[in-house]
């Protein structure tokens, strides 16, 4: 009789855990974007940026507003591009370019002006990403194929996530009220696409592609340069890596 | 779209140097300044109740009930203001079904569960139980059922069962200590545990959360106990008064050391962050963190408490004194969860610039709805003693 009644609750406890796995496994996969006959398992994708090329057009950012709705305000960004002005004095005045007033905006190089360069910025996809840790309830998970996506379905807006992200990457959507941030337009990659940004960058500063393939472009990137990323002694190990990164940048 | 833009340039807080352009609005508003506040009182009360139960410290008897009631008061309003700032509170349930265990404020739910059930109404049902019984004999209205359903239809009286009581207490108070320690050192471990933000980063803030917590809720009890006794035209107990009072001379000793010792740790490791949070304390912060929470919610205190002791002063100018020393001590420590929370997010992880604080007046998380969420816990707290007054009948129990 105990023992009977032993294995019925066992099984009726698998039973539970069963469909909870379920549950769990189902909302996972309501969660991918991704197309019929993509395979995630193929892809580990990163992002190189090369400094020196950057002309700071700011046309990045426009393209990224308008794939993927990000408010069109002074406050809300999935990437964004940083002047340098490093001095003679030991000054460094950083300002963040405003798309499309290039020109206008240049700064004017004097005596005292040591150098001076844009520089991209964005979710830096990190492969220890604080922000997957801290998310109360996995809205924020990392994809097979290396991407830091939000649910927004999931997402219950505590902003913890936003608070742990060492680059201030990324921002509560005033629309959904929820976390947000870059893709990497997933819904683009996974079709074969680039990323919005790299897009439409006329000086190819932005090259995307997969870290392991050793055909593409970017694996060529870092066979050509000496990389660094942004604040590497947090141990986040970021898959957008710099060429040319000057120490001033954090 | 563009209006919407231009509104938004207004309401923007000033800055002065560089900050990332997502940092512009503030993620942690004024509600989550009151959360630690309040789970600090609750932690800080339950201690001071924890003195008399297993320290037996007999001096603190009679604000042992009310240290009980003012922990359950506040915890049951302390997860108010989370769930207010919450974007979705709808979905709040998610970190309860789904919780990701790698988080730390996912263990929220749980550790907050732990302590409502477990510890404080497990120990304030065996503390009244026998009472609830008495009381619900001698009354005949609605408060009969409701004291037979609070009582969970108990009906032994025996000095058997109160001395099980006495026991279950101690066991209870002994589990509540660390479990105590463990529902404020969490929430300091919430900042503490946020390597992007060097203010917050650090091992030593569940412990210096974990006294300014003791120190809050020593001072709250003894302001409730001076008040409600006043009220009831009753005399304050001298010997009670001093006790307490003493406890939190150590404890602001304490609390003072740590976050001395935090500071001058800061100073001399004098990191990549030094500049900025430099600037950070001695711009943004200066006057919630310089004067109100240094001089007027420590050294001030401290300074009374030193003249009472050296002086001999009588009872009527040490009551007053100490209710002076008790509400700047709880305006310091409003502040100290101020200067962690709005002042963690005044400086751009860029390090080159510094924020504003704007609070809003209304709204879910403004000003207003601030004040309210303060002032529920003193209202839960009126009706607790209502329904379980904390000093009825002292002579009935032999406790």
């Amino acid at each position: 009789m105990e023992r009977r009644r032993f294995v019925k609750k066992s099984l009726t406890l698998l039973a539970e855990a069963g469909v909870l796995g379920g549950m769990v496994a189902a909302a996972n996969k309501s969660a991918r974007a991704e197309p019929k006959g993509y395979d995630a398992s193929k892809h580990y994708y990163g992002m190189g940026i090369q400094i020196d090329k950057c002309i700071g057009c700011g046309k990045c950012v426009e393209a990224c507003k308008e794939e993927n709705n990000v408010p069109r305000d002074v406050a809300h960004f999935r990437t964004w591009v940083e002047r340098y002005v490093i001095e003679q004095d030991g000054g460094v005045v950083v300002e963040r370019v405003d798309p499309g007033s290039s020109g206008s905006h240049e700064p004017i190089p004097n005596e005292n002006t040591v150098r001076t360069f844009f520089v991209p910025k964005l979710c830096n996809q990190c492969d220890n990403p604080p922000c997957v840790q801290v998310c109360p309830v996995g809205a924020t998970f990392k994809t097979e194929d290396g991407v830091i996506l939000v649910d927004a379905d999931r997402c219950i807006g505590c902003r913890y996530c936003i608070q742990a992200c060492p680059y201030g990457a990324r921002y509560l959507n005033p629309l959904t009220d929820t976390a947000d941030k870059c893709t990497f337009c997933y819904h683009r990659i996974t079709k074969g696409l680039l990323p919005a940004c790299v897009e439409v960058c006329p000086t190819q500063a932005r090259i995307f592609g997969d870290i392991d393939s050793p055909a593409s472009p970017l694996a060529r990137f870092r066979r050509m340069n000496k990389l660094h990323v942004l604040k590497p002694s947090l141990n986040t190990e970021p898959k957008v890596q710099y060429a040319d990164l000057d120490g001033e940048v954090r | 779209m563009h209006t919407a833009a231009h509104a938004m340039l207004f309401l923007l807080p000033q800055t002065t140097g560089y900050i990332f352009p997502n940092e512009a609005e503030m993620p942690w508003s004024l509600l989550i300044v009151v959360y630690p506040y309040l789970t600090g009182l609750v932690a800080g009360a339950f201690i001071l109740a924890s003195l008399v139960k297993v320290f037996n410290v007999k001096e603190l008897q009679p604000v042992y009930r009310l240290s009980l009631l003012t922990a359950l008061a506040f915890l049951l309003i302390a997860p108010l203001p989370l769930l207010l700032h919450l974007g979705h509170p709808e979905r709040s349930y998610e970190i309860f079904l789904t919780p990701n265990l790698t988080s730390a404020m996912a263990m929220f739910g749980f550790v907050y569960a732990w302590y409502l059930m477990v510890v404080l109404l497990l120990e304030i049902w065996f503390t009244y139980r026998r009472e609830l019984i008495v009381w619900s004999q001698g009354e005949r209205t609605v408060m009969k059922v409701v004291y037979r359903v609070l009582s969970l239809f108990s009906v032994d009286t025996s000095e058997e069962s109160a001395a099980f009581d006495r026991k279950a207490i101690k066991v209870i108070t002994i589990v509540g200590i660390p479990s105590a320690f463990l529902l404020h050192g969490y929430v300091g471990f919430i900042f503490g545990s946020v390597k992007a933000n060097p203010w917050w980063s650090s091992v030593l803030m569940p412990i210096v959360f974990l006294f300014s917590a003791i120190v809050s809720g020593i001072a709250l009890v003894t302001f409730l106990y001076m008040v409600l006794t006043t009220l009831r035209r009753e005399r304050i107990n001298m010997a009670c008064l001093d006790k307490m009072a003493s406890f939190l001379f150590y404890a602001v000793i304490l609390d003072f050391s740590l976050e001395f010792l935090d500071f001058i740790h800061r100073l001399y490791e004098s990191e990549e962050s030094i500049k900025i949070l430099s600037e950070l304390v001695m711009n943004r912060l200066f006057f919630s963190l310089g004067v109100i929470q240094v001089l007027l919610g420590m050294f001030v205190p401290l300074g009374i408490m030193v003249l009472i002791r050296v002086l001999r002063l009588d009872e009527e100018l040490r009551k007053l004194l100490y209710f002076v020393a008790v509400i700047l001590i709880q305006l310091g420590i409003f502040a100290t969860r101020w200067n962690v929370v709005i002042g963690g997010q005044m400086f751009s992880k860029s390090f080159r610039g510094l924020m504003e604080y704007k609070a809003k007046i209304g709204g879910m998380d403004g000003f207003l709805m601030t004040l309210v969420l303060l002032v529920l816990p003193f209202i839960v707290l009126t009706v607790l003693i209502k329904v379980l007054p904390p000093w009825d009948r002292p002579e009935s129990v032999a406790r």
